[in-house]
């Protein structure tokens, strides 16, 4: 296969000197990486590592005590959720959180909750202006079906899904907001050997087709290697590598950390 | 619809007034035809990011117009072969149009079959032309190319993922520059079009190769013309018919049913959104003509079953009692025989309460005409959906004959025959039983294959099938088995595996059977069950299992599998002459037999002397007395991965019945 010829840019997010805390637990301590525009940058670790804690700063969920990050020229000390989201950065979930008892296609829809712009009591009559919004929305979001190839469950309630198929559902939503910033945690956790596949191809195509800048969290190594253009590994709250997979894979203190030399 | 009328079918002596009207023998004058003379009337649908998209005749005909001078821009001369890859994509049939407008011959491939697969036919086929849907194809071609010499243009139509490739062409790109060609030579698509010949090969289909490799089976126009006029008058097809195309392109079934009968009668096709949206999307058209092998009429009333067994106890009962009405007399009352009113009232009311909301579930309320053929369908299958009001009838045919020997006449439908011969087919028997048939049908040849043509069609122009059978007394065509595979046991009496097989395969809980008898003093089986309904049973029954080897393992499930062997003794040994058929041991495989693994080709049909080769050392232990045999297998993943399965296999015993005992009551 032809390698793709995307062309990374300049950096977009650099964090700088994060350190995080629950009470006497370090979760992060002075961490500091960047984010290139276009490249598919991996966060990895063993358990504990401070792998989701590290996204979660990223996304606003928790404010670090100490650092800085800085997206798109805009510095601050922590991220609030809302202004992420409107910040164009889109996420899912390690636990899948999507609306169980909704529709798949409905599901999707509320990632264009953000872009919606019509009153609550002109969607509730579902008139003109109302009316013409939703059919753009919907437009977009038969495109994100088409993409990830899930036509055939469009109006099946997710509750019925496999497992597989849930997190399709939960990156569809995150496209949905067509996100210049996509945070994956675990996208391939409790997947076969088939389903892996099948999203790695997505997360590739992703970032190819949309120029789509993504940061991912994964536990297989294989996939990781196989697919992101740098990569940060985390042990401990600590940053013990960064670089391209070649250079991680012949990092000392990552062969320690996934072998379990005594610390 | 417009208003040239619904009945009206395309009139082959019908003259323009001015003399310009030329011969609708050709598929590419056929689509002009329509394209003049019912410009508006819808010709292709496909249903894309959610909605259904429509093209006329008039769009079609532009289209096609647009590619065949795209693909002459490119080289594309006469006599050229053009590779289709991909799902039932409108493009990709147009794309068959296009190439016999400038006399070259469309050459569909199977899209599952990995790349490997590919290289021989691209490389018999002598492929330098490819149209294929999207980047799996493409990735597939390309892996391929190297082997394949020929090979000097690839064309795809999806174009998600190909930003970054650079041998290969966009869709839209070769219309541009077929419109850029067409301007500049404005004449010449009229001029390709009056050079075709009826007599000109349209297409190029292989043979799903059971025995040996695929052979190229080369078909005229006058031939699938023939086909397509012959089926479509006997069951008064219409212009205002509607189809659903899913079965692969490269199947003879499909080029006539969703390419030949769709440009001759010019109703129209439509194409699924993907392939796992089929039953919804079958149910949003309502299709008026339908056809499917066996398998998915099983697979469809398998879910059925299932769901029904969840329903509350009303509506348990209402199917129940509704459904025992409609075995009683919905066959006869769909035949037109007669049936006592009382019975008469009753499947009205079924009607209206199961009968018409189930088939409105199937998609199938609008089915005129359904037909099934490619293997043999179970007795209760077929009646079933007879009885709920589905005309569902048989036909024989084969790529040699472009599906089309025999048909059933609505009225003449009979589970265990697959019709009278067709409008212009003549059918005789031959000393060995084998089906001889004649006819317009006929293929040219077999490409590159002198020898294989010699052999098949004899000196008095019959083609000889390969299939034995005979003419009962209804007058239509009962098949026995593939003439090959027919033998005899040690005894001397007759062995008719296929025969044996299909009787199982009846069965819903088995999915696939082989049958080995030949030279030997009994028959022995080798079972696959099938996962969904077997698994149904065994979740009913608090039964765990992880995947298809434990299951088929389990104890609980070769009890159930020998019960339905027992059965089907039960009918070996009534029926005269095959009481020594009966099959006396059978193991359960412990994988799925799979194209993938050169076990069944890709229509699904088994590969006996590849399978006895491969499972030998089970052959012997079935016929050596053991109980137990331990066996690894070499599986090919669909990624083209492979990995070994192992198993201890058990073997049991199955009773006989003594011969010739009347069915227990």
């Amino acid at each position: 296969m032809p390698t793709p010829a995307r062309r990374i840019g300049d950096v977009v997010l650099s964090l700088d000197g994060i350190s995080l805390a629950f009470g006497g637990v370090k979760a992060l301590t002075d961490i500091t990486f960047d984010v290139r525009e276009h490249e598919v940058r991996a966060i990895i670790g063993p358990n504990g590592a401070g792998k989701s804690s590290m996204l979660n700063v990223i996304n606003g969920v928790y404010r670090p005590q100490k650092g800085t990050i800085t997206y798109r020229g805009r510095q601050r000390h922590g991220m609030d959720s809302h202004a992420v989201a409107e910040a164009g950065i889109a996420r899912t979930f390690q636990n899948i959180a999507l609306f169980r008892g909704m529709s798949v296609l409905d599901n999707i829809m509320t990632g264009r909750n953000l872009k919606m712009r019509t009153s609550f009591i002109e969607q509730a009559f579902w008139w003109g202006r109302a009316r013409r919004e939703e059919l753009d929305h919907r437009a977009k979001v038969e495109e994100v079906i088409d993409f990830l190839e899930i036509q055939h469950i469009r109006k099946t309630p997710v509750g019925r899904l496999p497992y597989g198929l849930q997190k399709r559902v939960e990156l569809a939503r995150a496209l949905a907001a067509e996100p210049s910033l996509l945070l994956l945690d675990e996208p391939m956790a409790g997947m076969n050997v088939e389903e892996k596949q099948d999203m790695c191809r997505f997360v590739l195509d992703v970032n190819e087709q949309y120029g789509t800048t993504i940061v991912l969290i994964e536990h297989d190594m294989g996939v990781v290697m196989d697919i992101s253009d740098r990569v940060v590994v985390l042990d401990y709250g600590r940053k013990i590598g960064d670089g391209t997979p070649d250079e991680v894979r012949g990092n000392q203190a990552v062969i320690d950390a996934y072998l379990g030399v005594a610390h | 619809m417009t208003t040239d009328g619904t009945d009206a079918m395309p009139d082959l002596a019908a003259e323009d007034p001015r003399g310009m009207e030329t011969a609708q023998d050709t598929f590419p004058r056929l689509l002009l035809h329509h394209a003049r003379t019912r410009p508006e009337d819808p010709a292709t649908r496909e249903k894309d990011l959610g909605i259904w998209q429509t093209w006329s005749w008039r769009n079609v005909a532009a289209e096609v117009r647009a590619l065949a001078c795209g693909l002459a821009a490119d080289g594309f001369r006469r006599g050229t072969h053009l590779a289709i890859v991909g799902d039932n994509r409108p493009r990709l049939y147009w794309s068959m149009l296009a190439a016999q407008v400038l006399g070259g011959v469309p050459v569909p491939m199977y899209q599952d079959a990995p790349a490997a697969e590919f290289v021989f036919v691209l490389n018999d086929a002598e492929i330098d032309y490819a149209l294929v849907e999207d980047q799996e194809q493409v990735d597939k071609l390309l892996e391929a190319a190297p082997k394949v010499p020929s090979l000097s243009h690839i064309y795809y139509d999806d174009p998600r993922g190909l930003r970054n490739y650079e041998s290969v062409t966009g869709y839209d790109r070769l219309l541009e520059k077929g419109r850029e060609y067409d301007r500049a030579h404005p004449g010449f698509f009229d001029e390709q079009v009056a050079l075709g010949r009826p007599d000109d090969v349209s297409i190029m289909l292989y043979t799903s190769g059971t025995t040996g490799r695929p052979k190229g089976v080369r078909q005229t126009h006058a031939a699938f013309v023939a086909a397509a006029k012959g089926s479509a008058e006997f069951d008064k097809l219409r212009p205002d018919d509607s189809v659903l195309s899913y079965l692969p392109m490269a199947w003879v079934g499909d080029h006539l049913f969703s390419f030949a009968q769709w440009v001759y009668v010019g109703f129209t096709i439509n194409c699924p959104e993907s392939g796992d949206t089929v039953m919804t999307d079958l149910r949003e058209i309502g299709p008026t003509y339908y056809f499917a092998p066996p398998r998915i009429f099983e697979n469809l009333l398998t879910q059925v079953m299932i769901r029904m067994e969840d329903a509350s106890r009303i509506k348990r009962w209402l199917f129940a009692h509704f459904t025992a009405v409609a075995r009683r007399c919905g066959a006869e009352i769909l035949g037109g025989r007669n049936v006592p009113l009382g019975d008469r009232i009753q499947y009205a009311v079924g009607n209206l309460l199961v009968y018409g909301p189930l088939r409105n579930v199937l998609g199938m309320s609008r089915i005129r005409i359904a037909y099934t053929a490619g293997a043999a369908i179970g007795p209760d299958l077929f009646r079933f959906y007879r009885s709920i009001g589905i005309n569902l009838k048989q036909l024989y045919g084969s790529t040699e004959t472009c599906a089309y020997v025999c048909l059933q006449p609505d009225g003449g439908v009979h589970f265990d025959t697959v019709g009278e011969p067709a409008p212009g087919v003549e059918l005789t028997i031959a000393g060995n039983g084998e089906v001889l048939v004649r006819g317009p049908m006929l293929l040219k040849e077999y490409y590159k294959r002198p020898d294989a043509t010699a052999e098949s069609i004899d000196a008095h122009g019959y083609f000889h099938t390969g299939d034995a059978g005979f003419i009962d007394k209804s007058g239509q065509l009962k098949i026995i088995d593939r003439a090959a595979d027919v033998g005899k046991l040690a005894d001397g009496s007759m062995f008719a595996p296929n025969y044996i097989e299909n009787k199982l395969k009846f069965f819903p809980h088995i999915k696939e059977a082989v049958a080995f008898g030949a030279d030997r003093d009994q028959v022995c089986a080798f079972i696959n069950i099938d996962v969904g309904s077997v698994g149904n049973w065994a979740e009913r029954r608090g039964l765990p299992y992880s995947g298809y080897t434990d299951l088929a393992a389990k104890p609980e499930v070769y009890e159930l599998i020998r019960e339905c062997v027992e059965k089907v003794n039960a009918e070996l040994a009534a029926e005269p002459g095959l009481s020594g058929s009966q099959v006396r041991r059978f193991l359960i495989l412990h994988k799925e037999l799979d194209p993938d693994d050169d076990e069944l080709t890709r229509t699904r049909k088994v590969r006996r002397g590849f399978i006895a080769e491969k499972y030998r050392v089970l052959i012997d232990a079935l016929y050596g007395g053991r109980a137990v045999q331990h066996i690894e297998t070499l599986v090919r993943f669909e990624d083209g991965r492979t990995g070994m399965v192992a198993a201890d296999l058990r073997i049991e015993d199955a009773k006989a019945q003594p011969a010739a005992m009347p069915l227990a009551a």
